[in-house]
């Protein structure tokens, strides 16, 4: 058994403290809304937080997450508020297919956390992640939006 | 087929709300009902007492905004509170059980909307028209009085008003009129709008279920690793060195040509399959190398026999011949994985009284099909339900011995165990029904005024319908007339310029690799071939290359349309700014003619920066003008991605690259600013809006890349020439 903090709960899992964060997430605690994309850290759709930075949680054993705040996608509204990337999400209509959304605004959570108002060059250094529907020029205007709510 | 009373429900004691599938009708009166018991107002329709529509949609949504679309086309005509409107999936089952009640489920050719929209306007507006006489039965007045909208029937004479819910369920009882009349487009209330996407919400708080979400009750978890060798077979397999680890459950063989670990989780399962030793029969294939596809589609740029795509009256060969100048030049275009974000993924439970699968394909009817193969039941016991799908882009199209049957044979294995079955990225890049390789040789004459006079294309490479719908291919005496989209002799991939002496052929060359529809298709290369070399011909002609080619599209206006609205927009009648280039193509495709112009700056020879891309379409009518911005948008994306770093090569009979760290797809930092230009022009025909743009963008940036080096590149991706996007 594994004891993990998962958006404010605590689970105790049955799952091997070296596999991947992503898949006890997944398969274990039952949160499917952080997806599998790759598996080698390249694309970003498994993004969560850990302590509140963004981490590729396919690459990131379990073991590592033990004792620290695990923040999901399910966990980034506060109740039935959503959090202001999600908002600024919603009004710019992000989404095409939304497989690789949640690990994109994960990874934008904890950049605007890091930098309040980010720059352009800021967005490109930071954000990474793979969207194959290519909705990165909404993406960027929705970082912006949300920077000033 | 006899209406079998029983609900279909995705996933009934695990799955999350939103999934509620299909239709069940009760004893009594023969009304059909929706899931939440609401009654059928002829197929397409279900109104429930709160006023909540229920609009049915067989497309597959994987993210291009289709099930928008169609319920817009539907509520248009029916009238109804776009806020009350909900979706609502029948299954493939129970279309074989109503004869096809709501038409064609396969999702690709950008044909959602563009095949569908009559009929499914027509569906809403009998709905509207059963409501209405409905309320005029009730209140004994002549339907001719009564008028809805937003929902409420109002009676003119009286002032009576009722809502469609109120009389939902005696309407269901009338008969679905035959005569219909619908608006005339410029009438539109909701078509034609920008109105929020119907599916934004879940995808916001992690709660849409895509196929790889799905939980069943017992569910295990299978991966599976198929011979990486195309055409090779399971020779053995040491099963008894992973059965005991932890959680693995069995290891099966799937058909001829693959192996899958079951287990209680997919990494458990993923675990166990990368410990196991598998060996192969490779069989010939795995001398195939990309030299040796390369050599055998070099030999068919010259061959005398070839299928003929497009041809018109003049003698080409003369033409060329006596041609004052002759340009000449050879393209080539690679096998592109389409690598949506989500893996394939299937799952599915077997007993040989019901076989039922869960999981995203861009067609419920040909996974159906596939199903019923597989599991070798009739079609009344077989089904499939709908999730999200995680991209589709062609990928996720009917094959042949796809991940359906693969999921069906490893559930049989399992009898009443359902079982998820995923690819990993490796075996979703090793594996894929990938973009046809290509080469082209284009030979062009101009008289000494520098006017085009004759033109020969020359393709020569794979054929996707002589591995996928063999059918066309023999009915067409071995053409592929998909080969020539783009540059076709008619119809809606017909090649737009006039040129005097025209033949467009191709050398069919198929290899081993298994092809598939990528998005765009074969426009992807044509409109590489054809438009680059329209600007070697220009250059040759010492004429500007909007100017060459609008003296060519004489007889398309529709083409000199959209050429001229990026023109404008990109500001070709000015010089560029300092260090900046431009490009510019267009093509007619899946009905729309699309255009594109790009600004490009190239920093030590070889990094490009896209600055502005802009493309313009013509699709006949428009029904979401967010939407299309975004699928033009998301289709450069797609094919910036094709153009600058994606390949995928042959090695031993196998694919070599496995994953997006040999296999990049460009990020955030890559992205042009992409202004869209929507030019509907109406007309008898609609366009698709998915694909077509897709094709500009790199004919586009090729040819401002030259301007900017002087370099012609004619082979794609730009990554072998060193080029990378910045």
């Amino acid at each position: 058994m594994v004891r993990l903090n998962i958006n404010g709960k605590t689970l105790d899992l049955d799952v091997d403290p070296d596999q991947p964060l992503l898949w006890a997430i997944r398969e274990q605690a039952g949160l499917t809304g952080t997806k599998y994309g790759c598996g080698v850290a390249q694309c970003g759709a498994c993004t969560v937080h850990i302590d509140g930075a963004a981490v590729r949680s396919c690459s990131f054993p379990v073991s590592a997450a033990v004792g620290k705040k695990i923040t999901t996608i399910e966990g980034l509204a506060q109740g039935k508020t959503l959090h202001k990337v999600q908002q600024a999400w919603l009004q710019h209509e992000v989404p095409q297919c939304g497989y690789c959304q949640s690990g994109m605004m994960m990874a934008v959570a904890a950049l605007l956390k890091e930098k309040p108002k980010p720059t352009d060059a800021d967005i490109n250094a930071a954000i990474t992640n793979i969207c194959r529907c290519g909705t990165f020029q909404e993406v960027r205007a929705a970082i912006h939006t949300a920077a000033k709510a | 087929m006899k209406l079998n009373r029983r609900s279909f429900i995705i996933g009934s004691a695990g799955a999350a709300g939103g999934l509620a599938l299909g239709l069940r009708l009760p004893f009594g009166p023969a009304v059909a009902r929706a899931q939440d018991g609401s009654p059928e107002i002829g197929v397409w329709v279900a109104i429930a007492p709160d006023d909540s529509v229920n609009i049915r949609v067989v497309r597959s949504e994987m993210g291009q905004g289709t099930i928008t679309g169609l319920a817009q086309l539907v509520a248009e005509e029916l009238e109804c509170n776009w806020s009350k409107v909900k979706i609502e999936y029948p299954t493939p089952g129970e279309s074989v059980r109503r004869k096809r009640a709501w038409g064609e489920f396969s999702t690709g050719g950008s044909r959602g909307i563009r095949e569908s929209h009559e009929y499914v306007r027509k569906g809403g507006a009998a709905a509207r028209m059963m409501l209405v006489q409905a309320a005029a039965t009730q209140w004994s007045v002549p339907v001719s009085e009564c008028s809805a909208s937003n929902s409420v029937i109002t009676h003119k004479g009286s002032g009576r008003k009722t809502t469609y819910g109120k009389v939902a369920e005696k309407a269901a009882q009338l008969e679905v009129p035959k005569d219909i009349k619908l608006k005339d487009p410029k009438d539109w209330k909701i078509v034609g709008k920008p109105v929020k996407r119907l599916d934004t919400m879940d995808k916001l708080t992690g709660k849409m279920v895509y196929g790889i979400d799905v939980k069943l009750p017992g569910m295990l978890n299978a991966a599976i690793k198929a011979c990486p060798v195309f055409g090779g077979k399971v020779k053995g397999f040491d099963a008894a060195a992973v059965s005991s680890m932890k959680g693995v459950k069995k290891v099966v063989q799937v058909g001829d040509n693959a192996v899958a670990v079951v287990a209680e989780t997919w990494w458990q399962a993923k675990s166990a399959l990368d410990k196991l030793s598998i060996t192969w029969d490779e069989g010939d294939n795995a001398k195939v190398s990309s030299e040796s596809i390369a050599e055998m589609l070099k030999a068919g740029l010259d061959a005398d026999q070839a299928f003929v795509g497009n041809k018109n009256g003049g003698d080409v060969k003369q033409a060329l011949s006596g041609a004052a100048k002759k340009v000449e030049a050879v393209y080539a275009y690679p096998f592109q994985n389409h690598a949506p974000m989500e893996p394939m993924n299937m799952t599915a439970r077997y007993t040989p009284e019901k076989c039922e699968l869960w999981g995203p394909t861009q067609n419920y009817e040909g996974a159906f099909a596939a199903a019923l193969a597989a599991s070798g039941l009739p079609a009344d016991k077989v089904d499939v339900y709908r999730t999200m799908l995680g991209g589709g882009f062609g990928r996720r199209g009917a094959y042949p011995d796809d991940y359906v049957t693969q999921a069906v044979l490893i559930a049989k294995e399992m009898p009443g165990t359902p079982v998820k079955m995923l690819w990993s990225r490796e075996e979703d890049m090793a594996q894929g029904r990938y973009h046809p390789i290509m080469q082209c040789k284009l030979v062009g004459g101009l008289d000494e005024k520098g006017n085009l006079t004759g033109l020969h294309m020359r393709l020569s490479g794979q054929s996707i319908l002589a591995a996928v719908r063999p059918e066309v291919v023999q009915a067409q005496k071995g053409r592929d007339p998909l080969s020539f989209q783009g540059v076709f002799e008619s119809g809606e991939h017909a090649f737009t310029y006039d040129v005097p002496n025209l033949l467009i052929d191709h050398a069919m060359r198929n290899t081993h690799v298994p092809p598939g529809f990528w998005r765009g298709v074969n426009i992807n290369q044509n409109a590489v071939f054809i438009e680059c070399f329209m600007d070697e011909l220009a250059e040759a002609a010492g004429q500007d290359p909007l100017e060459f080619r609008r003296k060519l599209l004489g007889k398309s206006p529709r083409a000199l349309g959209v050429l001229n609205a990026v023109a404008k927009k990109i500001g070709w009648d000015k010089p560029a700014p300092k260090g900046v280039y431009r490009g510019i193509a267009h093509l007619k495709a899946f009905n729309s003619y699309v255009a594109g112009a790009a600004e490009i700056s190239v920093t030590g020879g070889n990094k490009v920066k896209v600055l502005r891309l802009v493309g313009a379409t013509d699709p006949g009518y428009a029904v979401n003008p967010a939407q299309i911005e975004r699928q033009v948008s998301g289709s450069f994306v797609y094919g910036l991605s094709a153009l600058f770093m994606q390949e995928c090569t042959v090695k031993d009979g196998r694919i070599v690259q496995s994953n997006f760290h040999d296999y990049p797809s460009m990020r955030i930092a890559q992205m042009p600013k992409v202004e869209t230009v929507l030019n509907a022009t109406g007309g008898d025909t609609w366009g698709g809006i998915g694909e077509p743009t897709i094709c500009v963008a790199a004919p586009a940036v090729l040819n401002a890349f030259y301007k900017a080096t002087g370099k012609r590149i004619r082979t794609v991706p730009l990554k072998n020439h060193g080029i990378e996007m910045v």
